[in-house]
């Protein structure tokens, strides 16, 4: 990365594997839990979090020294409700039918604490450019695992990705369901979201014994 | 043979593939490093043999189950018999194929699947194979629909036991009846299979008719047709006590059931307060449910009337409720270790199985979900039946007189040790 210096290129990537939000610090599990039956929905989600997360991160790192501290979460949630809200408006404008789908979801993300705590952790504390930075690792981060998730659970729980039947037909028996095959109704509902995520927390942890935690 | 695996077992000492192979050689023989002599009192009741018990009580059920899958499928094509004979209608070598060549291959799936894994995770654990499979692969064929496809059951057991059992540390670890998470995964992810009237009748599936006639065969089980209004029965009790109706392939024999809970019960591998209490249970939820239709509190139209004025004893005879009381309960991993934490654990299994029952038609079998939600709460119970005996034992401590009272007493108890 000749872009990035090797520091502002580990804020980018430590979020995606060994730091990651979701696996590691195991932040954000509601939505990841909820909208993840779809691939489509996962992706989109995954988009508006960036939005937020890296827009939100820069503006409390440009205000970072004008608020004051003791009405900082106050601030802060003024910034994710403005964004929140711009990214609402945006899906209902261009997209209402996926916007239907995420329902409350896009609104919930004032309260992902992904973003609040990369607001009190990073942003209050850096500068704008490194708060970016670190608003798209996350963002990106918790999206990866957003999309894994929403990957097997569309491909398993409904046949499809993207909408696309990947796999046949399930009404005219084409593809892998003339052979007999069915979808699994169990990768529709929410458990099945957190033992997909539990697999991949195992599998991650198995390949990368020193994030372990002791007991 | 014996002597050949007992030098074969030291040429594989340490190397990856010695738990697979230590498993097949316990188990065909007893290990040559055990004490011949000596002062070591040797138990006959390990893990194996507590295995083997269970698997004994269930024998019965599957071979009965085997007849009544070929029973099923006879009188669905050609209508019931009008007089009943045990040897000419039931016990026959046509029964029998049928439900062996339907029934057989989910054994096989169950046993090859599920031990494959164990075998898997021993040798990359590198600890010994565990026995916990046995019952398990034994349990799953019997409690499910007979035509449920073997590949489902494949990945239904491989869940099972990887995410019942492996994740939490293996046989003895494990939270959740590993049987019955196979069960619940199959029911959640392939809800037709497992329920509706076309299972339960092999052949029904794949559109057999009636002899005679263009009708599909179908076959609903009595909690079925029950959760749809149906006033009467198409069996009489004695059909349900002996188990000549349709259901999952074990667990329609109550007379078998009732045999292996006797016999569990004698050999004292299964807890007989569970199952006491698991009946006590279903009881008294049964006989609510007939004393608010006896008292008129429920309208005839009501959709749960047909189910609520079942009669109260006859919900031990339909559906898997006496099979799960007697050998999915009883598991001695999840369930409860306390005496009287078995009673509340049994006791509660029993009463939300025929709650779940009547009030959500959807599932018309609620013991699974019964005793999965009790496996939760078991170590809880067992928690409290704890404390409160560590503080009825206090409170018996302050209230106790403590000898020597006098300090007479004590100079005389002193010279007497001294």
């Amino acid at each position: 990365m000749a872009l990035l210096s090797k520091k502002d290129s580990k804020l980018v990537l430590d979020p995606l594997a060994d730091n990651n939000p979701i696996t590691i610090q195991v932040l954000g599990i509601c939505s990841a839990l909820a909208i993840t039956a779809e691939l489509k929905a996962s992706v989109v989600m995954a988009l508006s979090v960036l939005f937020v997360l890296s827009m939100g991160n820069v503006a409390i790192s440009l205000l970072r020294n004008i608020i004051p501290s003791k009405i900082r979460i106050i601030v802060q949630l003024v910034v994710v409700a403005a964004l929140v809200i711009i990214v609402d408006q945006v899906l209902k404008a261009f997209a209402y039918e996926l916007s239907k789908t995420l329902s409350v979801f896009v609104g919930l993300i004032i309260t992902n604490c992904i973003i609040m705590g990369r607001f009190e952790a990073f942003a209050l504390g850096n500068g704008p450019k490194k708060a970016f930075l670190d608003g798209i690792g996350n963002a990106l981060g918790y999206g990866i695992i957003l999309v894994i998730v929403g990957f097997f659970r569309e491909l398993l729980g409904s046949g499809t990705l993207f909408g696309f039947k990947v796999l046949g037909d399930p009404v005219n028996k084409t593809g892998l369901y003339a052979i007999g095959y069915e979808n699994n109704g169990f990768m529709i509902i929410p458990p099945a979201a957190l033992i997909v995520l539990g697999i991949i927390i195992w599998v991650q942890r198995s390949r990368n014994r020193s994030l372990i935690e002791e007991a | 043979m014996k002597d050949k695996l007992h030098q074969l077992k030291l040429k594989y000492e340490g190397k990856k593939m010695a738990p697979a192979f230590n498993a097949l050689h316990t188990f065909l023989y007893t290990p040559n490093e055990t004490t011949h002599s000596g002062a070591h009192v040797r138990g006959a009741d390990d893990l194996k043999r507590t295995m083997n018990t269970v698997i004994m009580a269930l024998v019965p059920c599957l071979i009965f189950g085997m007849f009544n899958a070929g029973y099923q499928q006879y009188i669905a094509i050609n209508g019931a018999p009008e007089t009943f004979s045990l040897f000419n209608d039931f016990l026959t070598w046509s029964n029998f194929l049928v439900g062996l060549t339907t029934i057989l291959p989910l054994v096989i799936v169950s046993y090859g699947i599920g031990l494959g894994i164990e075998f898997l995770f021993a040798v990359i654990k590198g600890h010994e194979v565990e026995e916990g499979y046995l019952v398990t692969g034994m349990l799953v064929p019997l409690i499910v629909p007979v035509d449920t496809p073997l590949w489902m059951l494949a990945i239904a057991v491989a869940f099972g036991v990887v995410i019942g059992k492996e994740v939490f540390g293996g046989t003895g670890m494990n939270i959740l009846n590993p049987a019955l998470t196979i069960r619940a995964f199959l029911f959640f992810a392939y809800p037709t299979w497992m329920s509706g009237d076309k299972v339960w009748v092999h052949g029904a599936v794949e559109g057999l008719t009636k002899a005679g006639s263009t009708d599909a065969i179908s076959g609903e089980t009595v909690l079925g047709s029950l959760a749809q209004g149906a006033a009467d029965l198409s069996y009489s009790v004695s059909d349900m006590f002996y188990g000549f109706i349709p259901g999952s392939v074990g667990e329609t024999s109550k007379i078998l059931i009732l045999l292996g809970a006797l016999f569990l019960i004698f050999s004292k591998i299964a807890s007989w307060r569970i199952m006491v209490s698991g009946v006590l249970g279903a009881f008294a939820m049964g006989l609510i449910f007939n004393g608010i239709v006896d008292a008129g509190w429920l309208p005839t139209y009501s959709k749960f009337y047909a189910l609520m004025s079942f009669p109260y004893w006859q919900h031990l005879l339909v559906g898997g409720l006496a099979f799960g009381i007697v050998f999915m309960a009883t598991d001695p991993v999840t369930g409860s270790q306390t005496n009287r934490g078995k009673w509340i654990y049994g006791f509660l299994i029993g009463f939300m199985s025929v709650m779940i029952r009547v009030f959500n038609p959807g599932y018309p079998e609620g013991v699974f979900l019964a005793i999965l939600l009790m496996n939760v709460f078991a170590p809880t119970i067992d928690h409290y039946v704890v404390r409160g005996n560590i503080k009825k034992r206090l409170k018996r401590l302050k209230t106790a007189t403590i000898y020597p009272k006098t300090s007479d007493e004590v100079d005389s108890l002193k010279t007497e040790t001294a």
